[in-house]
């Protein structure tokens, strides 16, 4: 499978049309993430749309994300940057082994106060 | 006024008082909250990757079961609202997602999103309305500044959600208002608290908890109130005041007891 090929099936994932960017830049301006990320959101869908997924998948800026939703909101062309980002984490994450919180380490993070809301989401954030 | 009611994983352990408070108030205002029976955990967060069906399932299980009853599907956390509603909008928008859910399901009519599903604070505001409310209050919260932390999931993307002005929300400030508070209106009110990230990254959330508290608490707040249980999580952990569930101030103003974890 080639690097476009994974592109192509990202962008399947994710439902939306990177190519209706106009590369305003909002998502990027909005995202509460913007500092701690290596790829921003305009960046992956940029990049996205251009078949460029490896560096995505291999850079934690997958892991940034907090899927507030802001981009989503911002975009005046109905890119849906969160979808894009998400979608390229998902792919990642399907990998065999690539887990990145599995039912074994999920107690390291555990308190008293953990809702039930943290386990559940962290099982679909982070492990397929 | 009887609704289908979604309480979800954590108002029936770690944050039980959010959901006694919810069902009490309910019941002194005249709605009926009525559990659907077997109901599943929406996940907590919605899955956005078009092709995970099996995802989606326990969302339009509880979807479908309000259908057949004839009613609306109530939840009070933002984090189910937002799962059942994301879903829910699939079901009605996206054919690929309708069909083969549905192909997996095998009811013997298509569940094609036709549901209202409605938050406690909608309930409270369209149906019952805030003026209802404001009537039945007994002990009005005057002299207190509480500024309404709406987060993430009950607002965005309003184009599904439709909650609320994303950017300017009104709802929870009109909530305090009909029960004799005063708001505090401030500008990280639907700032993301870190969410999830929380579980590997602790800073994360921790900065940005600590600049929306400081944030509420600049504009002169007393308490901070929310509607989502990791929310409640995230903030807590570094507010030196009070924050609580929307459905408490409810149960205090309404004068109705109410406890639980």
């Amino acid at each position: 499978m080639t690097e476009y090929d994974l592109s192509l099936e990202a962008i399947r994932m994710s439902g939306v049309y990177p190519e209706r960017c106009m590369k305003c830049g909002k998502c990027s301006g909005a995202c509460p993430s913007y500092g701690e990320m290596e790829y921003h959101p305009h960046q992956f869908v940029d990049m996205i749309s251009k078949g460029r997924i490896k560096e995505l998948m291999e850079s934690d800026s997958i892991y940034k994300c907090l899927s507030c939703f802001v981009c989503v909101e911002r975009c005046p062309r109905n890119v849906f940057p969160a979808n894009i980002v998400e979608a390229v984490r998902t792919l990642s994450e399907r990998r065999q082994g690539a887990d990145r919180i599995s039912p074994d380490t999920l107690t390291e993070f555990i308190d008293g106060d953990t809702p039930q809301q943290l386990l559940m989401a962290v099982m679909r954030k982070y492990s397929k | 006024m009887v609704y289908d009611y979604y309480p979800g994983c954590t108002l029936k352990s770690k944050a039980s008082r959010f959901d006694i408070s919810a069902v009490k108030a309910a019941e002194a205002l005249g709605a009926e909250m009525r559990e659907i029976p077997e109901w599943q955990c929406c996940g907590g967060v919605y899955p956005m990757a078009c092709d995970e069906i099996a995802h989606r399932l326990p969302s339009v299980r509880a979807l479908n079961e309000a259908k057949n009853n004839g009613r609306d599907l109530l939840t009070v956390c933002s984090a189910c609202y937002h799962v059942l509603k994301s879903v829910n909008y699939d079901m009605k928008n996206s054919m690929d997602v309708r069909s083969k859910t549905n192909s997996y399901l095998e009811y013997e009519k298509e569940y094609k999103g036709e549901t209202r599903v409605v938050h406690y604070l909608e309930m409270l505001r369209d149906d019952i309305g805030f003026d209802a409310v404001s009537e039945k209050v007994v002990n009005p919260l005057k002299e207190l500044k509480i500024a309404p932390y709406y987060g993430c999931l009950i607002l965005r993307p309003s184009k599904i959600i439709g909650f609320d002005d994303a950017e300017n929300p009104v709802t929870m400030e009109n909530f305090i208002k009909a029960l004799g508070g005063d708001p505090v209106v401030y500008p990280f009110r639907n700032e993301c608290c870190g969410g999830y990230a929380v579980a590997e990254d602790k800073a994360i959330a921790e900065k940005k908890s600590r600049e929306i508290i400081e944030c509420a608490k600049k504009h002169g707040a007393d308490m901070m109130i929310t509607a989502c249980p990791l929310c409640m999580y995230n903030l807590k952990k570094y507010a030196d005041i009070p924050i609580k569930y929307f459905t408490e101030i409810l149960c205090e103003a309404l004068g109705i007891e109410a406890d639980g974890e």
